[in-house]
């Protein structure tokens, strides 16, 4: 049933096995709704969470994967220019940050990454917001409760316990709204992710994780850290996991509306491993080159997350010049809209680095305050050098 | 207008980048984002997109130089709606913003930024914004401070200069030590690099200044050694900073292995004699060294195994059918290791003829960068500073070094008998990842009995 058009790589080692018979598992080894070559196939459960998404949505997911790839290279060429210190590419992982991010509820509360900027960019993040950290302009881009998505973590995986703490709030709250916790393969290996899996399955919070296995912990192979699936990490912590292809747009889209479907009635939390691959550098500073197979690159480039939803919409009947031509339209314009809010953001006034240490006053943020700005005045005047 | 792309901190707290290509050239017409060039960093290599739409005015670097951080490396003509694009769109990208953004006063024009060590640092306006003072002043500053102050009169002016001059070029850290002490060394007239702190981690106090300023008689200053004239510092560069890389590189990636032999060269230096005396090497400049050149290549022609390389990157053995002799050159540049050419091909009187021009030339300083590569095996000739053996440092890349001691009369049974010879140690470093002990062995063992009896030549040619 699942194919894979583009073979192994010759170095690639077996995956660990034995997931099948894990009862917590959902689906099988790996669901998959769309081949590579743009084939849909049919998975009984699976099928029954996306029957409502139309042609039209079908197009707009489509949309979203190429506005938010062209996101990605416009932001790598601003860094390559100048206007970043850095920036994280997002390239390959985009079907796993569209199909979860567009199966959300604007309440729904999102702890992610450093490179989760297309999910970003799903909940209504102002496109110049995304680079305003990575530009040194700001300690971070946006307002969380203003979109409902958290401060990015460079910290790998210290956000997993902030979606559980959130999701226990939302318990007393007594809602069905829901967490996400974000996180990469390297990040199950991290404590605190480990810590969050404890406290999400003894209080069921609903809380989502969404594992995006994009095979590299900056130089790490996943295999090397992992002996079992990392969906059957979760298992070790009684908590159902899914593994799915991720960059299959639909099979990832499935399984998050499973998953939040779960919490929202009070069935816990649920462990999602989107299995990907990060085409590109861990970021800009990184040269992966010196660390990975090229012929690895290649096999995934032949699984592209959008080439295969082209494909679909081409075998549908439904890419024509004229959604060819909006998709393009609307990514020349947030390139566009990307680059100009960058180069023109307004610069920081000095003081402003004591904003937001605390939410209240604090007597000694405000002495720290008022003394940087006496000494902020001690320049306007006529100071001799060296007098200081 | 023309628009300057100056080349920016690529990976994170990068001070440099190698240009490695340029992919258009002036007069093209390139697009925003087209890759320009191809660079190198520490950490990788990348291409730069344009940052402009229009033409190539220049092409500041080359191909091969390093550029620092900042430096315009290309300039691009823009039309004028080109050059500034984005200035419509900047209301809307402020309103998209956070409070941060949005609470920020109306924007006076962004000043333009400087690039710092790691990415961007804050903007430095015009006018009274703070900019933070270079850790190193120059020492011209220190000068005329230094000059009223009696203590440091003491100095020797002769002592003083060249340590002056010295400090300039290094990048020296501050001395540590506390605003308020640094104050005190100033009212004072104290230089705080002439003193050595007694606080915890070399921390100078507040005593360590008082007793320097009280002068060279307190007591305390017997314990704080003026450091100026005990020490000298050169910095590390030119050939100096090339032979420590190459031996360091040598020394740890080849494991040598060192042999020894003593021979009796009575025989080699009467034939040396003979030699010096004929009319055919009238001109000619013969020494110990010429002879065991030549023995070196007559013995490597039956050990080829020395006249090898390893090529760590092709997992290869590389063996040279020919030899390019190494002769280790002291020169006034420093250590250097100019080799002869074929010098398998030569005989005698090419091979002396190309020792004294390559040694001559090596001592002006004249060798050139091709003459000093494409070596195969050395010889370092350590006897001319009347030393005997030593365990010299394969000159990267060779698989085998020979020292030459010097000759001395020393006492040696010849024919079972006690009796003063000429006498000569002669010292090998191999690499054992490609030579082995026996290999080694013969080759050293020829050429001793070459020198020690030149007859020898006729069993093995």
């Amino acid at each position: 049933m699942l194919t894979d058009d583009a073979g192994r790589g010759a170095n690639q080692a077996p995956e660990p096995a034995n997931s099948v018979k894990n009862p917590r598992r959902t689906g099988g080894d790996l669901v998959q709704l769309l081949t590579p070559s743009g084939e849909r196939i049919s998975h009984p459960e699976f099928d029954l969470w996306i029957s409502d998404v139309s042609d039209e949505q079908l197009g707009s997911l489509y949309e979203d994967m190429v506005v938010i790839r062209r996101i990605d290279a416009e932001a790598t060429a601003l860094q390559r220019q100048g206007e970043l210190a850095l920036w994280p590419p997002m390239l390959g992982q985009e079907a796993t940050q569209i199909g979860s991010g567009r199966a959300l509820r604007s309440d729904d509360f999102v702890f992610p990454t450093y490179r989760d900027n297309g999910v970003a960019y799903c909940r209504g993040v102002a496109v110049p917001d995304l680079v305003r950290a990575w530009r040194g302009n700001a300690l971070f881009g946006w307002d969380p409760y203003r979109y409902n998505i958290a401060t990015q973590q460079i910290m790998i995986g210290s956000q997993s316990l902030h979606a559980t703490g959130y999701a226990m709030g939302i318990q007393d709250d007594g809602a069905d709204s829901v967490a996400v916790a974000y996180f990469g393969d390297g990040a199950t290996s991290e404590g605190d992710v480990n810590e969050a899996m404890v406290f999400a399955a003894s209080f069921q919070a609903p809380v989502v994780f969404i594992c995006q296995n994009n095979h590299w912990a900056i130089s790490e192979p996943v295999l090397l850290q992992s002996h079992v699936q990392l969906a059957d990490r979760a298992s070790g912590f009684g908590i159902p996991s899914m593994r799915v292809d991720g960059n299959d747009v639909l099979a990832v889209l499935s399984a998050t509306r499973i998953a939040l479907d779960r919490a929202r009635k009070g069935g816990g939390p649920t462990f999602i491993e989107a299995l990907t691959y990060r085409m590109g550098p861990h970021t800009t500073a990184d040269d992966p080159t010196r660390y990975r197979d090229p012929n690895e690159l290649e096999d995934w480039a032949a699984k592209d997350p959008i080439a295969r939803l082209k494909a679909l919409l081409d075998r549908k009947g439904l890419l024509g010049e004229e959604l060819e031509d909006r998709v393009k339209a609307k990514a020349d314009a947030v390139a566009a809209e990307l680059r100009s809010g960058t180069i023109n953001m307004p610069e920081p006034a000095p003081l402003d680095v004591f904003k937001h240490v605390y939410s209240e006053e604090n007597s000694w943020i405000e002495r720290q305050k008022d003394h940087y700005s006496r000494y902020l005045e001690s320049f306007s005047g006529s100071v001799q050098e060296g007098a200081l | 207008m023309i628009k300057e792309f100056r080349l920016p901190d690529l990976g994170e707290g990068l001070t440099e980048s190698e240009i490695l290509s340029w992919k258009v050239a002036v007069g093209d017409t390139v697009e925003l984002n087209q890759v320009i060039a191809e660079v190198e960093t520490a950490k990788a290599v990348v291409e730069l997109p344009s940052p402009f739409a229009g033409t190539v005015a220049a092409l500041h670097e080359q191909p091969g130089s390093v550029v620092e951080v900042g430096k315009p490396i290309v300039s691009f003509e823009v039309d004028d709606a080109g050059a500034a694009p984005s200035g419509a769109a900047a209301p809307a990208a402020a309103a998209g913003n956070a409070d941060d953004a949005s609470a920020a006063p109306a924007a006076p024009p962004a000043p333009k930024r400087e690039a710092t060590l790691v990415g961007y640092g804050a903007a430095v306006e015009q006018g009274g914004h703070p900019t933070r003072r270079q850790r190193n002043l120059p020492a011209a500053a220190a000068a005329p401070a230094a000059a009223t102050v009696p203590v440091r009169a003491a100095v020797p002016a002769a002592a003083n200069a060249p340590a002056a001059v010295v400090e300039s070029e290094r990048p020296s850290e501050r001395p540590r030590s506390t605003p308020p002490v640094r104050k005190l060394a100033r009212d004072l007239g104290v230089d705080l690099t002439q003193l050595s702190g007694s606080g915890a981690g070399g921390l100078i106090t507040r005593e360590d200044v008082q007793h320097f300023a009280e002068g060279a008689a307190a007591p305390a200053s017997a314990g704080v050694p003026a450091t100026a004239g005990r020490e000298t510092r050169t910095p590390i560069k030119g050939v100096r900073k090339y032979t420590a890389a190459a031996m360091v590189q040598s020394a740890f990636t080849a494991p040598h292995v060192t042999e020894f032999l003593t021979v009796d060269v009575t025989a080699a230096m009467e034939l040396l004699e003979r030699l010096k005396a004929s009319r055919t090497f009238q001109g000619y400049k013969l020494t110990p060294l010429t002879l065991a050149a030549k023995a070196v290549l007559i013995a490597l022609k039956r050990n080829p195994t020395l006249n090898s390389r390893w090529d760590d990157a092709a997992q290869e053995i590389v063996q040279f059918n020919y030899v390019n002799l190494g002769i280790a050159a002291a020169t006034p540049r420093g250590l250097t290791v100019p080799n002869i050419k074929d010098a398998d091909a030569m005989g005698l009187l090419e091979l002396s003829a190309a020792l004294s021009e390559l040694t001559e030339t090596a001592r002006a300083g004249k060798t050139t960068p091709a003459e000093l590569a494409g070596g195969t095996i050395s010889i370092t000739n350590i006897g001319v500073f009347g030393i005997d053996a030593g365990t010299p440092i394969l000159n990267p890349g060779e698989a085998a070094i020979v020292a030459l001691g010097a000759v001395r009369k020393a006492p040696w049974v010849h024919n079972d008998e006690l009796a003063v010879r000429q006498v000569m140690s002669l010292s090998l470093s191999f690499d054992h990842r490609l030579v082995d002990g026996e290999q080694g062995s013969r080759f050293l063992a020829d050429v001793g009995a070459i020198l020690s009896d030149p007859g020898m030549v006729l069993t093995m040619v």
